[in-house]
């Protein structure tokens, strides 16, 4: 039947406008079988009773107002189902959304963008037409018959016996026949798939054909696959047409016999001319919407496959401090008071974690996608207060204890009993072979994970009683490999602080190294980048991703130190940005280069997940451990 | 002569211009009717797109022909019937039905059968064309690639030429077929009617044509605007929603998470409501062509009355005119969906024809083939740019490699080294200076003569989604098994393989066993053992593996060195102490050159890359 539960739930949603569009479709069925009998009274009165035009012309004319309110109903159909589908897609691309969020970067690092992606853009619109059209269709398909025989048993007990006789064989062959058929054909269009696939492999593989010579064969082989394929698929075809081959012969043969009987029975004066040929012409209206669902198989199953990736997707497990958010907006000011005199932006604190309403609009031009400081209880927020630059400049104290975690269902394990203290105004380095657990610490930090035993402070209060977003806004990060949203330069730095003025960015924007090779650019900070707009280098990307950090001002800082080879001089504006961005704040350093564990405070050698040796540099090489033989074969290796 | 590439169907001063080209670069992707028609002609590219599926065309009188069956079937059994009905209400002698009656049950039967044939042959039809078109793409795209194809590098270029491909496989199905279904069945009822009273045909005929042209016509012009503007909102939400997955971690970390979902949902609304309205109008579309329909019936009825009445027409033929015209309207059902096929398909063909009208980056010598003396390189005065107007990525080199020595050619991102290989391996021509192989210009040795020579370790190898054993033997199709295995063993990669259950025959690609970096590189340096060819280049071979992998696949790549001309392209300063001769290039220019103890004594661009790689930590 193509129904699941979880789209009979979101179907209940829209009840209202699903009864609507099923009312409507019936509405029109009903105007269709109206229309069959003025029409058999029409002839009926012209062929046999001889009258003249003038005659039927009040007949003729309500025929017409039916035709009319028949196509405005036939208008409303198509409508209404859409208002449905419109409805449910939005709520659910919003849940996957908001899903996606919850579950952060760590449980979807595996996932490809490009399949992500296409489950919230195409996987969502595959449900328009499941429920604009296979749902009413299917309510209609169940709903039509049973109306025109009604008008049928009244008048022809034998005709309403015949119809609903027949009546059966039509899903009865779609689910025989058609199931059967219907599989055949999809593996047969998953091979089509394949063969098109095959088709983009040949294409992106063509420099390495060419480098060996074998790019002009690729012909005759992709000649040759596309004429199997089709030899083949034509096979299937043969068979799989005969489902939509019985479907037509029951719904004709049957017109066609109904014809015929009421036919014999009006030669033996058994029934009036009238009758027969409303009779006659209920019979395709009988079959019409069984047929129409048939047509419809295919926005049935598409909308169930989109489904099962879509609830698949919603029903991931999230981490620990993620769930009652989603699940219930609850207010969490109790735990998030002792922030409060750490924030900045104290007002954040108080709007409900969960309110997503009252957002008229999103204005690009303000700032990038300023929606959540537009929410009414923040509206007075726009500039900072004047007593904001004075923060104490001292940074967090952090304490990880005895933390533990594990990857995929706990049997990966990352972190065993790692024990880290940050004190406030600290750069601690963390150093470690791939693998050691260096960036769970900083997912840790970064609460996109919580970890399975231990515990994490800052200042003293356990980091899981603090909302997430709101320990982040404690936190600036600025990662290996830095993403630039699509929008302008300016939007990318403003994510920093959305509503900081145009000063403020350019100032963080200077400190960051970046403003000289921004107003170089046609359009300084006005110019497009990302997907569609400007690709920037590396070491531009990374300078945008430190101008975020100056602008968000926070005490705590991660860094994950990028290795890619950037030139001279470029690398030494990076180096003195991050100097800067370093002063006053208690930092974690993912340290990829010799010279940032150098100038750190303090040096943490990790290896399998817990801590090995601290101390630093000359300390640590001096007590030629793990540290030593890193830095040896690091060199060793060249 | 490929279709794809005859000029004769086309204008000629629009296939070759350039802003043509441009069409298909990165920006061009959008179909921009505007902007398009300007550059290619539709009439043009229909014609064109005609000449290219001409070889399927002894089906189609055929399937149009059992298209205009199954409709006819249809017409006939209603009309059959309502006649069989009329009559037998003026009680005739039973046997004076038996025509009708048998009319009634084949007509009864036809239509299935109809239907069933048709949608067969009519399938069949497509799966030729589709098979065609890609052969004819795939025939015009080969030469191109890579140089030819502006833009390449975005990558989807090619998924969009798939797509486009895709797209066209649907021309003959949604777009030739029924306007000449449609034109047989009207010109059948038209004669029809016409048989009772010029008067019905022509108010069908209009009733027909305000179906299948006037209505889908209008709706389609009324619709422009609003399904650019869907696309356009379609696009927006879809870059909004890369950006929230590519960059979640981003999001989360500034706490924009609800920023960011408000953002989705706003550009969400603003596509459902251009949706709705592209919805509406489709709605209209299929409520005004069942108005159109039962218009024709309307019109037919109130127009025969008066005929029945003066005695011109027999009453028993008024319900089967009226029916008849009722049915008839199915062949304009298909028609208001015709004009957006007809657009995407030549959006999609002026796409493609763009593309396989660029001109390959270089051509065959007139000359016959030199052959080599040696397997010495000289490259003099070398400059090179991608594009009039772009800055030069090779601004004056000069070098020679001694046959069977090793060079290493270093430097920063962006200084110029995947050019020059692009060039070695004529994927582009030189326009300034020249390369010398074994003394002659590399232009005199036709592109396919010179990639003999020259074995290539790339990164990243780009495996096929087919066999080991089929992705090795792609370096020499004739090898035998031994030879296959022996390069396997010397690239160390035979004991991995031998360890699979498969073995040899084991799937890799895109679909198949996910091979780790380094299995990979092995796997690109069996290949080049296979091919033994006198001339290697390693382009960053060993990028992106980390340090134990990198000196594993060092050492079988040593091994690969032996006796042959090497260039090795890096940008990691790793092995190359016994390197004959190292040139480091920035910015498109050689800035020192010398051996590497050599480099590591000047102060210099050499030693700070060295410096940087020095403390890199893992």
């Amino acid at each position: 039947m193509l129904l699941n539960q979880d789209l009979i739930r979101e179907a209940g949603r829209v009840r209202r406008q699903l009864a609507l569009t099923v009312g409507l479709g019936l509405g029109a069925s009903l105007l269709a079988i109206l229309q069959a009998w003025l029409l058999a009274r029409v002839v009926n009165g012209v062929f046999l009773e001889g009258r003249e035009l003038p005659g039927v012309w009040p007949w003729l004319m309500v025929l017409l107002g039916l035709i009319f309110l028949r196509a405005a109903f036939a208008w409303g159909v198509e409508v209404a189902g859409h208002r449905a589908a419109a409805r449910i897609k939005y709520d659910l691309r919003r849940r996957l959304v908001a899903h996606l969020l919850a579950l952060g970067p760590v449980p979807l690092k595996d996932e490809h963008t490009g399949e992500l992606v296409n489950v919230l853009m195409a996987g969502v619109e595959d449900l328009e037409a499941y429920f604009a059209s296979y749902l009413p269709r299917l309510a209609l398909a169940a709903l039509v018959p049973l109306a025109v025989l009604g008008f049928v048993f009244p008048l022809d007990l034998f005709s309403g016996l015949f119809l609903l006789g027949s009546a059966p064989l039509l899903p009865l062959f779609m689910f025989l026949i058609g199931g059967q058929a219907e599989r055949l054909t999809r593996n047969q269009w998953e091979t089509l798939g394949r063969l098109s696939g095959h088709f983009l492999d040949v294409l992106q593989g063509l420099t390495t054909l060419k480098i060996f010579g074998r790019s002009k064969a690729q012909v005759e082989v992709l000649a040759r696959l596309s004429e199997d394929f089709r030899a083949t698929t034509l096979a299937v075809l043969r068979v799989a047409f005969l489902s939509a081959l019985v479907l037509e012969l029951v719904a004709t043969l049957g017109t066609a016999l109904v014809a015929v009987s009421v036919g014999l029975r009006l030669l033996y004066g058994r029934l009036p001319f009238q009758e027969a040929l409303f009779l006659l012409l209920l019979a395709p209206e009988f079959y019409l919407p069984l047929r129409l669902l048939g047509s419809q198989y295919h926005a049935g199953l598409a909308g169930v496959t989109a489904a099962a990736r879509i609830f698949d997707l919603l029903s991931r497990p999230l981490p620990a401090g993620e769930e009652s958010k989603v699940d219930s907006p609850a207010r969490r000011d109790e735990v998030v008071a002792p922030f409060i005199g750490a924030t900045r932006h104290p007002g954040r604190a108080t709007a409900p974690p969960g309110d997503n309403r009252g957002v008229a609009g999103i204005c690009r031009k303000e700032g990038i996608r300023s929606g959540r400081r537009s929410s009414p209880g923040e509206a007075g927020e726009g500039g900072r207060p004047a007593g904001e630059k004075s923060l104490p400049r001292r940074g967090l104290h952090i304490i990880l204890e005895d933390v533990y975690y594990a990857y995929d269902q706990g049997n990966r394990s990352a972190l065993q009993g790692l024990s880290l203290e940050l004190r406030p105004g600290e750069k601690v380095a963390l150093v470690g072979p791939s693998g050691s657990g260096k960036s769970t610490v900083a997912h840790l930090l970064l609460r996109f994970l919580e970890p399975d035993r231990g515990r994490i402070t800052a200042d003293g209060h356990p980091l899981d009683r603090v909302p997430p977003e709101e320990w982040r806004h404690q936190v600036a990060h600025v990662p290996q490999h830095p993403y630039l949203f699509s929008g302008t330069i300016a939007d990318n730095i403003l994510l920093g602080r959305p509503h900081a003025s145009r000063e403020e960015m350019v100032a963080a924007a200077r400190l960051a190294g970046a403003h000289e090779f921004i107003t170089a650019l046609p359009q300084g900070y006005a110019t497009p980048i990302g997907e569609r707009g400007l690709r920037l280098s590396g070491g531009q990307a990374r300078r945008l991703a430190i101008a975020r950090a100056f602008l968000k001002e926070a005490p705590f800082l991660i860094l994950d130190e990028a290795t890619a080879g950037l030139d001279p001089a470029t690398d030494q504006i990076i180096q003195a940005a991050l100097e800067r961005l370093l002063r006053g704040r208690t930092a974690l350093i993912i340290a990829h280069r010799l010279s940032a564990a150098v100038r750190a405070d303090r040096i943490v050698v990790l290896d399998s997940g817990r801590v090995i040796e601290t101390g630093r540099h000359e300390e640590l090489l001096a007590r030629r451990g793990l540290y030593y033989r890193l830095i040896t074969a690091s060199r060793g290796a060249v | 002569m490929d279709p794809l590439t005859r000029q004769d169907t086309l204008p000629p001063p629009l296939s070759a211009s350039p802003a043509a080209r441009e069409n298909a670069g990165p920006g061009g992707h959008r179909p921009g009717p505007r902007v398009s028609y300007s550059k290619f002609h539709p009439a043009g590219t229909f014609a064109r797109l005609l000449g290219l599926i001409t070889p399927a065309w002894q089906a189609v009188p055929g399937a149009i022909m059992l298209g205009s069956s199954t409709i006819a079937s249809n017409i006939g059994l209603m009309a059959t019937a309502a006649f069989l009905i009329a009559s037998a209400a003026l009680h005739p002698p039973a046997g004076k039905l038996m025509l009708a009656i048998v009319g009634v049950r084949f007509f009864g039967i036809t239509r299935a059968v109809c239907r069933y044939l048709e949608r067969y042959v009519n399938h069949s039809i497509t799966l030729g064309i589709l098979g065609r078109l890609r052969v004819a793409f795939y025939r015009t795209l080969e030469p191109l690639f890579p140089a030819g194809l502006p833009g390449y590098h975005s990558g989807d270029l090619l998924s969009r030429a798939v797509a486009d491909v895709a797209t066209l496989e649907n021309f003959y199905l949604r777009v030739l077929n029924p306007p000449l279904v449609a034109l047989a069945v009207a010109a059948g009822v038209f004669l029809f009617l016409a048989s009772f009273g010029r008067t019905l045909a022509l108010a069908w005929l209009g009733a027909f044509l305000a179906a299948g042209v006037i209505f889908p016509l209008g709706l389609t012009i009324a619709g422009r605007g609003v399904l650019r503007r869907q696309g356009e909102a379609r696009a927006a939400l879809n870059t909004a929603l890369v950006d929230t997955v590519q960059g979640l971690a981003d999001i989360l970390a500034f706490d924009h998470g609800r920023g960011q979902q408000e953002y989705i949902a706003t550009l969400d609304r603003e596509y459902l409501r251009l949706q709705g309205r592209a919805a509406g109008l489709n709605g209209l579309a299929a409520a005004l062509t069942g108005l159109a329909g039962n218009l024709a019936l309307w019109a037919v009825l109130v127009l025969a009355i008066p005929l029945v009445n003066r005695g011109q027409i027999d009453g028993v033929y008024l319900a089967m005119l009226a029916l008849t015209a009722a049915a008839a309207l199915e062949a304009a059902l298909p028609l208001p969906m015709l004009f957006p096929h007809l657009e995407g398909s030549l959006a999609a063909a002026r796409r493609l024809f763009a593309l396989s009208d660029a001109r390959p980056a270089a051509g065959d010598p007139p000359s016959p083939v030199p052959r080599p003396r040696d397997f010495s390189l000289q490259v003099k005065g070398l400059r090179f740019r991608y594009g009039p107007g772009e800055p030069p990525a090779l601004d004056g080199i000069d070098f020679t490699v001694p046959s069977g020595a090793r060079i290493a050619i270093v430097g920063p991102s962006g200084a110029g080294k995947s050019t020059l290989v692009n060039l070695l391996l004529r994927f582009w021509d030189y326009e300034e200076g020249a390369i010398f192989l074994g003394g002659y210009d590399l232009k005199a040795y036709p592109p396919e003569e010179l990639r003999r020579f020259i074995g290539v370790v790339a990164q990243p190898t780009h495996l096929f989604h087919t066999t080991i054993a089929e992705n090795l033997l792609l370096a020499r199709p004739d090898a035998t098994r031994e030879e296959m295995e022996r390069a396997a063993r010397e690239a160390r990669l035979h004991e991995f393989i031998h360890g699979l259950p498969l073995g040899y025959d084991t799937l890799v690609g895109e679909e198949g066993l996910k091979l780790s970096g380094g299995q990979r590189q092995r796997l690109a340096i069996a290949r080049a053992l296979l091919k033994n060819a006198p001339i290697l280049i390693l382009d960053e071979a060993t990028t992106g593996l980390d340090a134990v992998t990198e000196r594993e696949v060092m050492d079988s790549i040593r091994h690969l060195m032996e006796g042959r001309t090497t260039l090795v392209i890096t940008h990691r300063l790793a092995g190359l102490e016994d390197m004959d001769k190292i040139l480091v290039l920035d910015k498109g220019r050689v800035v020192q050159q010398g051996r590497h103890a050599e480099l590591l004594r000047q102060e210099g661009l050499y030693r700070h890359l060295w410096q940087l790689q020095q403390e890199a930590l893992p």
